[in-house]
């Protein structure tokens, strides 16, 4: 499942923006922001994947007394034949010791993000298919579709991901 | 600045260094930002001991925050109208990224001026770890 509303903070996008290295002011300063091109805070290209945390159910996010497969008093809390078939998906070491990465993503947009706004998701489960890979075995790759739509409907950001899974751990 | 059409011409590059010795630290503060947890970021020991990677890996969503960094910079804010790509090899702590964007077309469409790029980020050893395109509005 994914978020079903995404409220943009102005917070949230100078959190963002500081962890992909950009301090552009407009991603911060509303008076700066005010007398550029943009006339205010927008979020930078790549902020709905910030999204996740909306999703109530992420398999990505610690969650209060559910195991989690991260190290604590032993290397995982939870091991990887116990995990459940979105956890699997979502993350690596399987029990196989395969590995699930984010292949390719691709966005559209339609217009800028801004604070105090509230976006509408829809997701959807676009194809699927499978190739040999050279180092991994067979690679089955998964893609899923999200609208970001805004107060009117209209459509804000379309978001394509392609999701990889591997049947053996994958290095260069 | 936006780009201008008229300054641009196709075959025309631009490559910034988006980070230098990327740092775990900065892999836990995108986790944090992007709210994805995965242990094979942010978890080395769970990286190593039971998955069996080398260390922690960057998520390929901040190898494509910081190339998007690179190309707000060069076309303005607030003017891709597409972006995307694939994530073509893993980025390592200690790894320093460039990303340069190819102009490969400048055309006018549903009246608006465009500009596709080919963008291209490649680590210290001059492999190409996101590869894609990106489209933007010029004035």
């Amino acid at each position: 499942m994914t978020a079903s509303k995404f409220p943009i903070e102005a917070g949230f996008i100078m959190t963002f923006a500081r962890a992909i290295g950009d301090y552009n002011p407009v991603y911060r300063d509303e008076d700066q922001a005010r007398n550029s091109e943009v006339a205010g805070i927008i979020a930078p290209p790549t902020f709905v994947q910030a999204s996740a945390h909306y999703d109530p159910d992420y398999p990505l996010r610690p969650q209060p007394g559910v195991p989690w497969f991260g190290s604590g008093a032993t290397p995982t809390g939870r091991p990887p034949e116990t995990q459940t078939g979105a956890t699997r998906l979502a993350v690596g070491g399987e029990a196989n010791g395969g590995t699930s990465l984010h292949a390719e993503q691709h966005y559209e947009y339609r217009r800028p993000i801004r604070p105090g706004e509230v976006l509408t998701l829809a997701a959807h489960a676009g194809k699927t298919w499978e190739k040999q890979g050279r180092r991994g075995g067979v690679l089955r790759f998964e893609e899923t579709v999200i609208e970001y739509r805004g107060a009117d409907g209209e459509l804000v950001v379309i978001a394509r991901a392609v999701g990889v899974r591997t049947e053996q751990t994958v290095r260069d | 600045m936006p780009l201008n059409a008229s300054s641009l011409r196709v075959g025309a590059r631009h490559s910034a260094e988006v980070v230098n010795n990327l740092t775990r630290s900065q892999i836990v503060q995108y986790a944090g930002a992007s709210g994805d947890f995965n242990p094979l970021h942010t978890d080395e020991v769970y990286a190593t001991q039971v998955a069996g990677y080398p260390s922690v890996f960057a998520h390929g969503m901040l190898t494509m925050g910081m190339t998007g960094r690179m190309l707000t910079d060069y076309v303005g804010d607030g003017r891709l109208t597409h972006f995307g790509g694939r994530f073509t090899a893993q980025v390592w702590p200690g790894d320093t990224l460039t990303a340069t964007a190819t102009a490969t077309a400048i055309e006018t469409r549903d009246g608006v001026v465009v500009a596709d790029f080919e963008v291209e980020t490649c680590n210290q050893d001059g492999v190409t770890v996101f590869y894609g395109s990106a489209t933007a509005r010029l004035d």
